[in-house]
């Protein structure tokens, strides 16, 4: 049950993430820093500042949305290699400030003591109403990600990937656009890193660090670049495969590194293309066998 | 004259780190001149450097003056069989194919690494003595003065390479157009390969030297690897003097910030450059700006 | 209506365009025509900013737009197509023409995601409009197919009914005859003519003479990058230096 609160969000996060690579082709390798922002965020407001956690998640999220706004501007005029070099950049600054800002974040040893959240008289405090609390989350999130390409705003992203001058001639500003994304994707995960904070009610550097956002890349990448069901198939897969593969712990880094090249090289578009694409190959071959036969 | 004298020993410290930052930079600069790939894997070869000669010192029992050229060819090694095998195949795919590929590689040579050895870390032993050397107040240990002689030396040897071989000349040629390159009978993935190659060698040549002052790791690769990619963006992407200049630059502020300012926040000083470069002068501070062709 | 003053343009070494200044006079169709390597599609690029030009002002309609990014002269009023009609093929035509009227609709990113009733009003609209203006060019029975799947010369129609989505008061077109048979070319000239008559200002840059001569108001002639010549198109037709720039090009 656990595990699907986990599942739930890595979801999150990778649909965050899949908006943010798959509708405006930008590679982000440090997606886990707005991940942590908002976890410690709303681990410190809510419990040194003791606001109400609700408040305080709302509050993180849309500052983390500034945030991200703010300095998407310079980051989003790069491409390729820079932008990721930047994001890359970035998430280890903010890594680096969890670790050693220790009068607020506690640093290496952890945050704890977080609250879980309360609705009334429910709160919070199982795996199984975790469980609902967070997966809430997620369905509200693909809901608005799937409005959202079904829109003016998702079909100016659809034409700036496919003929960018075209769609700039149109009136579509493709770098408010991508800017507009990028602060919404952040948003998302500064919320999932709220749920996380007060689910877990304790958290600490590690799970916000380099290796998280190659991670979530990882998930993205595996399930299918613009495709949310893929970001699902992807976070699932992610991280329910270490906890059978627990006897295999030190294995999965090389696990993640194996999977991310031979799914670039074998399945670019993801298990979300590539397991169709596969059948139809099979099928395929199985229609040759049977001409020949005939 | 303590001050004076502090900030003479984080300076000479500063170039020497400098001087491994701007070996590993030209070997980025190598890669992304010739394939306009930034090869993530980069700090790998560097990290193998150091961890091979250990294995061959300590397993294989071999003395430092062999197991050095030894661990050199290996390191070396695994970047013609990581280009053949990672890069060579997409050599059509998208940019992000191709980050994303470099990271898969650096993650699953990271993670062979920790599997086969371990995941602490070891010292090397200093080639000269470990005696420190007093100058005008600055402590200056042995192993500094063979950093920066060695680096030295190879960046002597790679500017006569590239100005006065033929297959130098040829790697610059593909550098600047690879189509009119291959139409003189230029094999531009035989310089593609060989960028790998030299990339490699100087990387793990680099890791090697600085090993008996910054131990190594099985990770010590991902920072070593950044870092000298600031390096390299500070310097434009030049394969020669404007990134030596990046990476002496890059050392000693870092050395002067960590010292005279705060310890813990070291590392965050070379992404703070990095962004800073990126977004205000992402040609380097010696690059001219690229102009859009339409 | 648009006013070019002293356009020079210099690539390098090569002077593309050489003090070039000409007027386009509103509700007429007026087109550019000259040689191959006259500089036509660099003025263009220029006036529709995708070229910043090296000297000398681009006026439309009393303002100098020198230097408005491309993205703000759709609002502005100012539309284009494309020689190599730049279609979002991976769309349906239907959406294709849904995406000219991005300049004319507001919804944000927040309003699309959380379907605000605006925005939901506002997408039904821009459906509705789309499938007018395919109406008015002739392709609204191809309203649902991919657009990479289209016949060239309805995907010129297509690019024609999403830059009149846009509803601009000037729409310039680059080579629009280009690729098309006689039948359809006909059809283009028709088309232009309801363009005009709607009170849009249209400029060509065309090298179909017949289509040229037929349906334009008034010609500048373009020549190794300077004015040759400027007129109606029986004053082209009997300019002397015109036909000797085109050397038995046919009239």
């Amino acid at each position: 049950m656990n595990v699907l609160v986990f599942v739930g969000i890595h979801t999150l996060l990778a649909v965050a993430l899949n908006l943010l690579l798959g509708y405006a082709g930008q590679i982000s390798l440090g997606h886990a820093a707005f991940f942590g922002l908002g976890a410690y965020g709303s681990a410190i407001l809510s419990t040194t500042y003791e606001w109400n956690p609700w408040l305080a998640m709302l509050v993180v999220a849309l500052a983390v949305g500034g945030f991200a706004f703010a300095i998407g501007f310079p980051i989003l005029k790069l491409k390729g290699h820079y932008l990721a070099m930047a994001t890359l950049g970035m998430g280890i600054i903010v890594y680096i400030v969890f670790n050693e800002w220790i009068d607020m974040t506690e640093g290496p040893s952890g945050f704890s003591g977080i609250p879980n959240l309360e609705l009334g008289p429910l709160v919070f405090d199982s795996d199984l109403k975790n469980y609902y609390l967070v997966w809430t989350f997620v369905l509200g999130c693909v809901l608005l990600s799937v409005n959202l390409a079904n829109s003016r705003i998702g079909r100016a992203f659809r034409a700036i990937h496919d003929a960018e001058v075209a769609a700039r001639v149109m009136g579509a500003n493709a770098r408010l656009l991508k800017v507009r994304v990028f602060a919404l994707s952040a948003l998302i995960c500064a919320i999932a890193g709220s749920l996380y904070a007060h689910v877990m009610t304790f958290i600490a550097p590690p799970s916000f660090g380099f290796n998280i956002s190659v991670e979530l890349l990882t998930m993205v990448v595996i399930g299918g670049l613009g495709s949310i069901y893929g970001s699902f198939l992807g976070a699932l897969l992610l991280t329910m495969l270490p906890e059978f593969l627990r006897f295999m712990h030190d294995y999965d880094i090389v696990f993640y590194g194996g999977l991310l090249m031979l799914m670039t090289i074998f399945m670019p578009g993801g298990l979300v293309r590539g397991i169709p694409d596969l059948f139809r190959k099979i099928a395929g071959l199985r229609n040759k066998k049977g001409d020949a036969h005939a | 004259m303590e001050l004076g004298n502090q900030v003479l020993q984080y300076l000479l410290s500063g170039l020497s780190t400098g001087a491994i930052y701007a070996l590993i930079g030209i070997g980025f600069s190598i890669i992304y001149n010739a394939t306009g790939i930034i090869n993530f894997a980069q700090g790998e070869f560097v990290m193998l450097g150091g961890m091979l000669t250990l294995f061959l010192m300590e397993t294989l029992k071999l003395p430092l003056w062999a197991a050095i050229p030894l661990a050199v060819l290996l390191a070396t090694l695994v970047g013609l069989v990581f280009e053949r095998l990672a890069i060579r195949p997409l050599s059509k795919a998208s940019p992000i194919s191709l980050v994303i590929i470099t990271i898969g590689g650096s993650i699953l040579i990271r993670g062979l690494s920790m599997l086969i050895w371990d995941k602490d870390t070891h010292a090397l032993p200093p080639f000269s003595g470990d005696e420190p050397i007093m100058i005008a107040g600055a402590t200056v240990l042995p192993q500094h003065f063979w950093i920066l002689g060695i680096t030295v030396v190879l960046i002597g040897l790679n500017k006569w390479f590239f100005s006065h071989t033929i297959s130098g000349k040829a790697m610059r040629a593909c550098s600047y157009n690879p189509r009119a390159a291959g139409l003189v009978g230029i094999d531009v993935r035989r310089m593609v390969l060989l960028s790998f190659v030299i990339s490699a060698a100087m990387g793990s040549l680099a890791g090697i030297i600085v090993a008996p002052l910054t131990m190594t790791s099985y990770d010590v690769g991902v920072m070593l690897g950044l870092k000298g990619f600031c390096a390299a963006i500070i310097g434009g992407m030049s394969s020669g003097i404007p990134t030596v200049i990046g990476g002496l630059i890059l050392g000693v502020l870092e050395s002067l910030g960590a010292g005279l300012i705060s310890s813990g926040y070291k590392d965050a000083i070379a992404f703070v450059i990095l962004l800073l470069i990126l977004f205000i002068r992402p040609q380097g501070l010696f690059g001219k700006p690229e102009s859009e062709r339409v | 209506m648009l006013e070019l003053k002293g356009i020079t343009q210099i690539f390098g070494g090569v002077t593309a365009l050489d003090d070039v200044s000409f007027s386009i006079h509103a509700n007429q169709v007026t087109g550019v025509i000259g040689p191959n390597g006259a500089g036509k599609t660099t003025l263009f690029n220029i006036v529709t900013g995708i070229y910043q030009q090296t000297s000398g002002q681009v006026i439309f309609e009393g303002k100098d737009i020198s230097g408005i990014p491309v993205e703000r002269l759709a609002a502005k009023g100012m539309v284009r197509t494309f020689q190599n009609i730049e279609l979002f093929g991976q769309m349906t035509v239907l959406e294709n023409v849904m995406v000219g009227l991005h300049s004319r609709s507001k919804s944000g990113l927040f309003a699309c995601s959380f379907k605000a009733p605006w925005a939901i009003k506002e997408e039904r609209r821009i459906r509705e409009e789309a499938h007018e203006w395919l109406r008015f060019v002739g392709i609204e029975q191809l309203a649902e197919v991919q657009a990479a799947n289209l016949p060239f010369g309805k995907g010129r129609m297509l690019e024609i009914a999403r830059a009149m989505a846009c509803r601009p008061r000037m729409i310039l077109m680059d080579e629009p005859a280009a690729g098309l048979n006689s039948q359809e070319t006909v059809g283009l000239a028709e088309l232009i003519r309801k363009i005009r008559d709607l009170g849009v200002t249209v400029v060509l840059v065309e090298h179909d003479m017949e289509l040229v001569m037929d349906i334009c108001d008034r010609i500048v002639v373009l020549n190794l990058g300077r004015k040759l010549a400027e007129g109606t198109p029986r004053e082209i037709q009997d300019n002397h230096e015109v036909i000797a720039a085109y050397l038995g090009d046919d009239e």
